[in-house]
């Protein structure tokens, strides 16, 4: 009965295109995807425009945007300048990066007997990721964290077994903070892990944190902040351990902000400025320099200062870190360039 | 043959109808229906393997044969090798056999021979709904239920083995591992094997039972030296089709396998399959060499598959002599 419900709504909905409703397809990164479904449903109760959005993954947003098989791509990691190249040669045209929310990854773990937050240093960080440090009573982790019995057992590194824009801000972060990592793993979507078992998705990972005694993973801090998980602190570029948080998160893309460029195309990781957090990211839509269609660039243009103006003020809500104020009147000029 | 339409088909049925009489008699039609079906599922299966072959031509072209024997698996740098995977589907599977032929076989037995037909019945409806599980859900199982079993029986078993474990019972264990692959996937495939073999079991003639049977056998000679070789190749059969969904099994096994492509001769190390690695990494493959080399591995797979399937066809030949019939 439901089935044949949800068969004669489809259908509606494709006569209701055929008559003239122009319907804008997206797709792309997972993460920012509660955020999105929320902006296009009530973006749609306002002007009644239809926007489909596909979470399938920050690698299938710019895939499907270069092959144009979607109206506009999303992605956690900004478009490499390679991939910029083919997308200019297979589509004519160049493309735009509007930065939407912002996103975290945080260090959560299960270490027996520690129920403080621990801190960690981002040699630390690197240092058990590359397999380096491999007891948890190491000195780098022992002396970040003054008055906590740190057990003299192995570390066990979980991460993520599916390419992932949460993995990129993982691995961006360590290869900023870490020449060896740089040079021996470097960044990607998926990368060779030097130690550690995979876990599918942020619920995989957590679960697989949550199993295993004495190990380490990675979330997103969204994902953490819902399921009520602890996680460590982490040292910035000033110097602080810093807890992730809206406001911790905001202040690193502040502190990125002043040096914007032009494209957008900016990693925050690591970012200068007291309060930030150093494993912070934006996360990006992407969209066509030209759009032919008149009435999907309306929209396309619309629904960005929308996003912007009003969409910002609900971000807090879903636990999303707004954009700060810099990046905002940046980007809402940049609306401009859609011809 | 002017007439030849007016006359009724039954009339002469040796000669030669016109050609759309012909078509529009049952008999052609379902020949023909029939046909374009069975060459239906050639063509798709051709079409399969050509489209696999056409897109992986990249990575094809750029790894060669080293692409089969390279155990590099750097999305970053671009090199690929796939033999962990193939490894980690191998081992998996592997495993899975040597867990699920003698529990399913024993149990297919039990169910043909001995149990009374009542709980027969019942018992065959139970684990006929196991077949019908969907893998995601055993894997959830294989997570929340098996991998913490293991964490709590695999250490005093190895710590018994004092210092010196066998090696594939060597290094740390924690949980997700080729071990607890191959239990989720035996546990997987063993309705099948215990569904069709009860069924071929049941199909074995009962004059040969009654005959052995009154040269004064007992009923488990009778069942183990005259039913179980007269049924052996159909119990052969549901096994390679229990080996066919081990390899290709996905779901399951990335929950509970590890997803880290390395080879360490070991059932507790964690590992990687090929089913798995595509799953996991084909939707954020971006470039031209990552997903070729992601459809190349499904090439080796499909090989693999075949291979192995054509190898089991022998087996069946070889040993055939005895079998008579499936």
């Amino acid at each position: 009965m439901r089935q044949a419900r949800n068969v004669l709504v489809g259908m509606a909905m494709v006569a209701l295109g055929a008559i003239g409703q122009t319907l804008i397809n997206g797709g792309g990164a997972t993460f920012p995807y509660p955020m999105y479904s929320k902006w296009f449903s009530d973006y749609s109760k306002k002007t009644g425009v239809t926007i489909n959005y596909q979470s399938k993954g920050s690698g299938f947003g710019v895939q499907q945007i270069t092959a144009g098989t979607v109206d506009f791509g999303a992605s956690d990691m900004p478009m490499t300048d390679m991939q910029i190249k083919e997308f200019q040669e297979k589509r004519g045209m160049g493309i735009l990066h509007f930065p939407t929310v912002l996103g975290a990854d945080v260090p959560t773990y299960n270490v027996p007997g520690v129920t403080a937050a621990l801190n960690f240093t981002p040699d630390a960080l690197a240092g058990i990721f590359l397999g380096h440090i491999t007891k948890w009573n190491d000195p780098e982790l022992v002396k970040a964290n003054p008055g906590v019995n740190l057990p003299k057992n192995d570390i066990v590194v979980v991460h993520r077994a599916e390419g992932s824009g949460t993995t990129f801000i993982w691995v961006d972060y360590l290869a900023k903070v870490s020449k060896e990592w740089e040079t021996k793993v470097g960044r990607g979507a998926s990368v060779q892990w030097p130690v550690g078992l995979g876990g599918q998705g942020n619920e995989g990972v957590a679960g697989q944190v949550k199993q295993t005694s004495n190990s380490i993973g990675y979330v997103e801090l969204i994902y953490a902040i819902q399921n009520h998980m602890t996680y460590g602190k982490v040292k910035n570029v000033s110097g602080e351990f810093i807890e992730a948080s809206l406001a911790s998160v905001t202040a690193a893309a502040a502190g990125a902000a002043k040096a914007m460029p032009e494209d957008f195309r900016v990693s925050i990781t690591n970012a200068p400025g007291t309060g930030a957090y150093p494993i912070s990211s934006f996360t990006w839509v992407l969209v066509p320099e030209k759009i032919s269609d008149p009435a999907k660039k309306k929209i396309i243009t619309d629904f960005l200062a929308w996003m912007l103006k009003d969409g910002q003020t609900m971000t807090s809500a879903l636990s999303y870190a707004p954009l700060p104020k810099e990046v905002v009147a940046k980007e809402t000029k940049a609306i401009a360039k859609i011809k | 043959m002017a007439t030849s339409a007016t006359i009724p088909q039954t009339a002469r049925p040796h000669g030669r109808a016109p050609f759309l009489s012909r078509i529009f008699s049952g008999d052609s039609l379902a020949q023909a229906l029939a046909f374009s079906c069975a060459t239906l599922i050639l063509a798709l299966t051709a079409l399969l393997v050509w489209e696999l072959w056409a897109h992986s031509a990249v990575a094809r072209e750029k790894f060669g044969f080293r692409f089969l024997t390279s155990t590099e698996w750097n999305p970053v740098t671009g090199d690929f090798g796939a033999l962990p995977f193939i490894y980690g589907t191998v081992v998996t599977s592997a495993l899975a056999l040597l867990i699920a032929v003698p529990f399913g076989v024993g149990a297919a037995i039990f169910l043909a021979e001995l149990a009374p037909p009542k709980l027969s019945d019942g018992m065959t409806f139970l684990i006929e709904l196991l077949a019908a599980v969907p893998s995601v859900i055993i894997g959830l199982i294989g997570i929340l239920l098996l991998v913490p079993l293991l964490l709590t029986v695999v250490p005093p078993i190895k710590d018994s083995f004092g210092n010196h474990p066998p090696f594939f019972f060597s290094g740390p264990f924690y949980g997700p591992s080729i071990l607890a692959a191959g239990v989720v996937l035996a546990v997987m495939i063993a309705p099948f094997i215990i569904s069709v073999s009860r069924e071929v079991l049941l199909a074995v003639p009962k004059d040969l039972r009654e005959a052995a049977l009154a040269l004064g056998a007992t009923r488990w000679e009778t069942t183990w030296d005259v039913v179980v070789p007269y049924a052996r190749r159909g119990i052969m059969g549901s096994i390679f089709l229990a080996l066919a969904r081990a390899l290709g099994e996905t779901m399951a096994v990335t929950m509970v396998i590890g997803n880290s492509p390395r080879i360490v001769a070991s059932l507790l190390a964690s590992g990687n399959s090929m089913a798995s690695v595509i799953a996991s990494e084909f939707s954020e493959a971006i470039g031209d060499v990552y997903p070729s080399a992601l459809i190349e591995l499904a090439l080796v797979l499909f090989a693999l598959t075949i291979v192995l399937n054509g190898a089991a066809r022998l087996l069946i030949l070889a040993t055939g002599e005895k079998g008579a019939s499936q």
